[in-house]
């Protein structure tokens, strides 16, 4: 009989190997899963995790590893620190559709102008929008205690909604003979989050994920802020006593959140989708929750693991294309992944014990 | 001697890094009382706990009305007549009495006619109670009503009672040992739980004493003096607090109808309280558990805001101020829990330093976090109060619940406070730490500071409390001079019997 | 714009249907909750449930054994849920996102082959002359078994809840974990049962939607069912009559805004589509600014880890 025994400290080494193990099981989990459809498990792991960086194509392929590890990293540094703190957003997909709206709405407002001020006020709308769209489930929490989880949830649909509205009127391109989507703004110099080193996929966005890493490695672990974010999700009524403020907590993390998930869309839709569209969407908002865990909620963990999980969207695709594996088998891998990493975490806390049988 | 009801022998149980119970023997005769003596952490309720059935020995064997006993879960204990009244943790208060009774009998009546039963008991021996009413509307007392029913109902062979009067006033406590002697009486035997001599002495036919999990003697305590059988208990000679007199000076904390309702739905909203307490002295707060200490210790720290008039400090109005705004004027507090409360369970001594020493230690400087400073601070309370752990970078977790206490304590005083609140300082602790903290607060009031000790052991506030006040309901009695009073005074202040009444059966 | 098109007897009746799913649901993750497990994965297990459902359905031919598959579907997704809070101690906030994302992909690599299919046909319940009374024929006697199965279970987790010893053990597991321990009750299995019974209601509202609501199967068909089914668990105050009040309610916007979308409103489609989230949003609202003793209705340790610690 397996028995669990607290440790007296939280193991930091155990802490810091329960992802790798979380990806070797998948991995295990996942070859079974390809082989019972009737793919060869190894060919699909290997073009999974090892072509797209060292492979024959690796040179278009890791230019996309930034591309799609850009927004994801942005996402979960905002989720992590709500995380952390025990405040749940897990709208960040509204939150990215919200931004990417208003960023491409300013953007589109000054067309065909040219102005160097365009770019920054668009990104600054992004940032605005995501924003805003996340004080509803702050202000709703702090004024009336609703619950953040389902309120900032349920805005998803409701966002996703508006963005549908937006393609198919407000934003809609003129002269694209009545198509749904906006203008290209890929094809609108002004507006274009354009790659910044050729080849590289490294843009805007990206370098504003690099940025969020630090400041969220400089926030938790040198700042009073950080400090009291951990805390109140460690012991919320501990932190009552060192006198946090709840609300304000609430309001910064969904704030901050909110912004970083907006801001990823505007570089998102301004750059590598171009343009406002009904499915512009594609679940960064989720899949960056995944991203935020297996980074264990720590800024440097959450760069490598929105790189990894770039990784099997941009494999997943290979493996589309040459094995003909189906593109939810890699949905399906990615929430397995989360799944088996919350299983190995209990290792950080507890140790396992063989022992006999026993009434407990 | 009689056939034993309950023989036990070498009973031993092991956790990890501990001997909790090391080859316990003795035997409790029926119709006796039997007292289990011991400081915290001597293995009492481990034993107990194998008893009920809630944990199996690692060696050993028990005797129940001369068959072997060795029951596999609680059930199996109620269904061959042990019965146990809980210190904490067997009642859920959003269901009824009638519910919490029934979900520890094992084969409970229709609720109806439950309730008819549980009516007929309670007055029977005296312990009045409707099984209609929400558990979280009780109060601790009454609470104790419902469990002691729970077992009477099912008419036990074996009645344990895990320290039964920590939630009891004097007067309370004379009515519950009526009862128990009624039980005993009608031939039920008593497992006795208490590190109260006193009680030990009054109730107890025979005492058993357990000390670091070993039996280190027996005796019967009528024959005994509460000194030496503290001895056995704590193993040393033990130390008393010395205090310096000093008059005391100006008045540094002033509450004036201090109102608050309480956070908690079934908390205990405070009503109108005044006081004063003055530098140099220490203001002892007694009363039953559940009566409003959490709220006045909330209340006083900041956690839950006051109109700003309320409450003064050094002729100041702070009521609408928060913890740290009142800690950089030197208000300073130490909650009753210790874990999740006063510390952050899985943080390290270093970062619990920083929760409360981050204003006066001057830990924070702009903002960002002075890390070596922080630990410097840590270090310093483990050196000064001798706090056994490896370091400051141990979870707070990992420490003993006596050296968390002195760690949690110690980082107040440390901050030199011109008034600390604390709210059960020596709960759950050992005995040497308990002196510890005791000798703690008085010296830091010798220096001049202000002191309030909430506190529902009476027998440490009288020790160190120059006033006594007690809370009832939600309301502070006027303070009166700790010296001279005796128990049956401070047991009204406490709020009497409340409505209990002595036992009915004949 | 024709609001004369609207029947409100038809209107009824509809909004029965459109509700069940959510019912389904919510009814099961009462019980979880009553349990004090919070299980976010309602959204993860209904779709499961959807596939399950329609793939049993549409190989057997017979929808009762797609039900029942569905049932069996959202039950053992919901174990893999019950093990890793319950015995792992993992959060169950990230552990139930993780059965949404997860149950996500999983009925959409499991749906591949079944886009485009029709399932076989479930029939109404034939009450002969019942069906045909006026104004109560339509509304009440006009449906498919599982609209009176889902009022049945309604019914029958009230009265379990309320009158059974299993109910009162389950609610006191749910009050305080520590003291059902102390008497000697099993948490984590009372726990599993209940996560497992909610993941099988949870799967029937699936197949409700793939079976007889839409009836077809496409990726992603929930569109947020499950959400709402949490939101109305908060609604109904943890209980379960005031669970239907809250399915019909939200079930009767759904079918109203589909009904003035049809009758040409003149307010855009999507705005129309958006306002049952809306409408849930602010009642939730409502129902959580009403502090004091309605928020006590909430389990006491709702989503609160347990570890034996003897």
């Amino acid at each position: 009989m397996i028995r669990l025994e607290k440790r007296p400290n939280p193991s930091r080494a155990v802490g810091m190997m329960t992802p790798v193990l979380a990806v070797l099981l998948t991995m295990v989990a996942g070859g079974i899963l390809f082989a019972a459809l009737g793919k060869n498990p190894f060919v699909a792991i290997k073009t999974i995790f090892y072509d797209p960086i060292l492979g024959e194509f690796a040179f278009y392929y890791r230019g996309q590893l930034l591309v799609k590890g850009g927004p994801l990293i942005l996402i979960a540094i905002g989720l992590s620190l709500g995380f952390r703190a025990g405040i749940w957003n897990i709208g960040a997909e509204g939150q990215y559709i919200i931004g990417a709206i208003c960023g491409a709405g300013v953007g589109l407002a000054f067309y065909p102008a040219d102005f160097w001020f365009i770019f920054p006020l668009m990104v600054m709308a992004g940032a605005a929008g995501g924003f805003l769209w996340a004080m509803i489930p702050a202000i709703l929490k702090t004024r009336f205690n609703t619950n953040e989880i389902l309120v900032s949830l349920l805005l998803v649909y409701v966002a996703e909604q508006l963005l549908a509205s937006m393609s198919l009127g407000l934003l809609r391109n003129p002269d694209g003979a009545g198509f749904p989507g906006s203008r290209n703004l890929r094809q609108y110099e002004a507006a274009a989050n354009n790659e910044l080193i050729a080849g590289t996929g490294m843009h805007w966005g990206v370098a504003a994920a690099f940025v969020a890493v630090i400041l969220a490695y400089i926030l938790l672990n040198r700042h009073m802020l950080g400090f009291q974010i951990r805390l109140t999700g460690e012991s919320p009524r501990a932190a009552r006593f060192g006198g946090v403020k709840p609300n304000l907590l609430v309001v910064f993390c969904l704030g901050t959140s909110g912004a970083l998930a907006g801001l990823a869309g505007l570089f998102e839709v301004a750059g590598p989708a171009g343009q406002i569209s009904i499915d512009f969407n594609v679940g960064y908002g989720f899949t960056a929750i995944i991203v935020a865990f297996l980074g264990r909620l720590h800024p440097a963990g959450i760069l490598l693991a929105g790189l990894l999980m770039a990784l099997t969207y941009i494999g997943g695709e290979a493996a589309q294309a040459t094995l003909g594996l189906p593109a939810a088998a890699i949905q399906a891998f990615q929430g397995m992944l989360l799944f088996f990493l919350l299983a190995v975490d209990v290792l950080t806390n507890y140790r396992i014990r063989w022992a006999k049988l026993e009434t407990a | 001697m009689t056939e034993a009801l309950l023989n036990i022998e070498g009973l031993t149980k092991a956790y990890p890094g501990v001997v909790a119970n090391d080859d316990v023997s003795f035997r409790i005769a029926p119709g006796e009382v039997h007292a289990l003596l011991g400081e915290n952490g001597a293995g009492k309720s481990t034993l107990v706990k194998m008893i009920y059935g809630l944990v199996r020995p690692d060696s050993g064997r028990m005797q129940f009305g001369g068959a072997p006993y060795d029951p596999p879960t609680p059930h199996a204990a109620r269904a061959m007549g042990v019965a146990m009244v809980f210190q904490h943790f067997s009642l859920f208060e959003a269901l009824n009495v009638a519910e919490n009774v029934a979900l520890g009998m094992e084969n409970p009546p229709p609720q109806r006619q439950l309730a008819r039963r549980i009516r007929e008991v309670s007055e029977t021996y005296g312990l009045p109670l409707d099984p209609e009413r929400l558990v979280g509307d009780l109060s601790a007392g009454e609470r104790q009503r419902v469990e002691i029913i729970r077992c009477l109902l099912q008419d036990p062979k074996l009645l344990i009672m895990d320290e039964p009067t920590s939630v009891l006033t004097p007067q309370e406590v004379d009515i519950l040992f009526e009862t128990l002697r009624k039980l005993q009486a009608e031939g039920t035997s008593i497992l006795y739980i208490s590190h109260k001599l006193e009680e030990i002495k009054t109730l107890c036919d025979h005492a058993t004493i357990l000390r670091l999990g070993k039996v280190v003697g027996e005796c019967n305590p009528r024959q005994e003096s509460a000194r030496s059988m503290a001895e056995m208990m704590v193993g040393t000679a033990l130390h008393t607090p010395t205090r310096g007199e000093k008059a005391p000076g100006e008045v540094v904390l002033d509450l004036a109808a201090l109102s608050v309702a309480s956070a908690n739905p079934f908390g205990t909203s405070l009503r109108s309280i005044h006081l004063e307490v003055r530098s140099g002295e220490i203001l002892g707060i007694g009363g039953v558990a559940g009566n409003g200490q959490d709220e006045l210790l909330a209340a006083l720290s900041g956690e839950t805001p006051a109109p700003a008039e309320a409450v003064k400090f050094c002729g100041q109005e702070i009521g609408h101020l928060g913890p740290n705004a009142r800690r950089r004027l030197g208000l300073l507090a130490a909650p009753e829990e210790r874990l999740g409360h006063a510390a952050a369970p899985d943080m390290s001594l270093t970062e619990n330093a920083l929760l409360t020493g981050a204003i006066r230690e001057e830990l924070v400087s702009g903002g960002f976090l002075k890390w070596p400073r922080a630990q410097g601070f840590a270090e310093r309370i483990i050196a000064a109060f001798d706090v056994r752990t490896p370091g400051p970078g141990n979870a707070a977790r990992s420490l003993s619940g006596g050296n968390l206490q002195k760690f949690v304590i110690g980082r107040e005083i440390l901050q030199r406070p011109a008034c600390l609140v604390v709210n059960q300082p020596t709960w759950g602790v050992d005995a040497s730490a308990a002196a510890a903290i005791r000798q703690a607060l008085l010296d830091l009031a010798a220096e001049g500071a202000a002191v309030i000790v909430i506190s529902q052991d009476l027998d440490e506030l009288m020790e160190i409390s120059d006033r006594f006040a007690a809370l009832n309901e939600g309301r502070l009695s006027a303070p009166r001079p700790a010296k001279g009073l005796t128990v049956d005074e401070i047991g009204l202040m406490m709020g009497g019997a409340h409505d209990m009444e002595v036992a009915h059966v004949a | 714009m024709d609001l004369s098109s609207i029947n409100p007897l038809v209107l009824i009746a509809a909004l029965m249907v459109a509700s069940t799913p959510i019912l389904l649901a919510a009814i099961g993750e009462l019980v979880v909750e009553k349990s004090g497990v919070l299980n976010l994965g309602v959204e993860g297990m209904m779709i499961t449930g959807a596939i399950c459902g329609f793939a049993v359905a549409v190989e057997s031919g017979s929808p009762a054994l797609g039900f029942l598959g569905a049932a069996l579907g959202g039950a053992v997704l919901s174990l893999l849920f019950g093990v890793l809070t319950q015995y792992l101690l993992s959060n169950q906030v990230a552990t139930g996102l993780a059965l949404t994302l997860f149950g996500l992909g999983l009925s959409a690599l499991m749906g591949q082959g079944y886009i485009g299919i029709k399932p076989p046909a479930t029939g109404d319940v034939n009450f002969g002359p019942l069906a045909d009374l006026p104004v109560l024929g339509i509304v009440l006697f006009s449906h498919d078994l599982m609209v009176y199965v889902s009022l049945a279970l309604v019914a029958a987790v009230w009265a379990f809840l309320k009158y059974s010893r299993a109910g009162l053990i389950l609610r006191a597991v749910g009050e305080s974990h520590e003291a059902a321990h102390a008497l000697g009750y099993k948490v984590v299995r009372v726990r599993l049962a209940a996560i497992a019974f909610g993941g099988a209601c949870a799967g029937l509202g699936g197949a409700y939607l793939s079976l007889i609501r839409v009836p077809q199967w496409t990726e992603g068909m929930t569109a947020g069912a499950g959400w709402i089914a949490l939101a109305i668990v908060v609604f109904a105050s943890w209980k379960p009559w005031r669970v239907l009040l809250g399915a019909y309610l939200f079930g009767g916007v759904t079918v109203l805004q589909l009904n003035l979308q049809a009758a040409g409103l003149a307010v855009p489609v999507e705005y129309l589509s958006m306002s049952p989230y809306i409408i849930t949003i602010l009642v939730l609202v409502i129902m959580s600014s009403n502090r004091g003793r309605a928020a006590l209705t909430a389990p006491a340790a709702l989503g609160r880890s347990f570890h034996a610690s003897s």
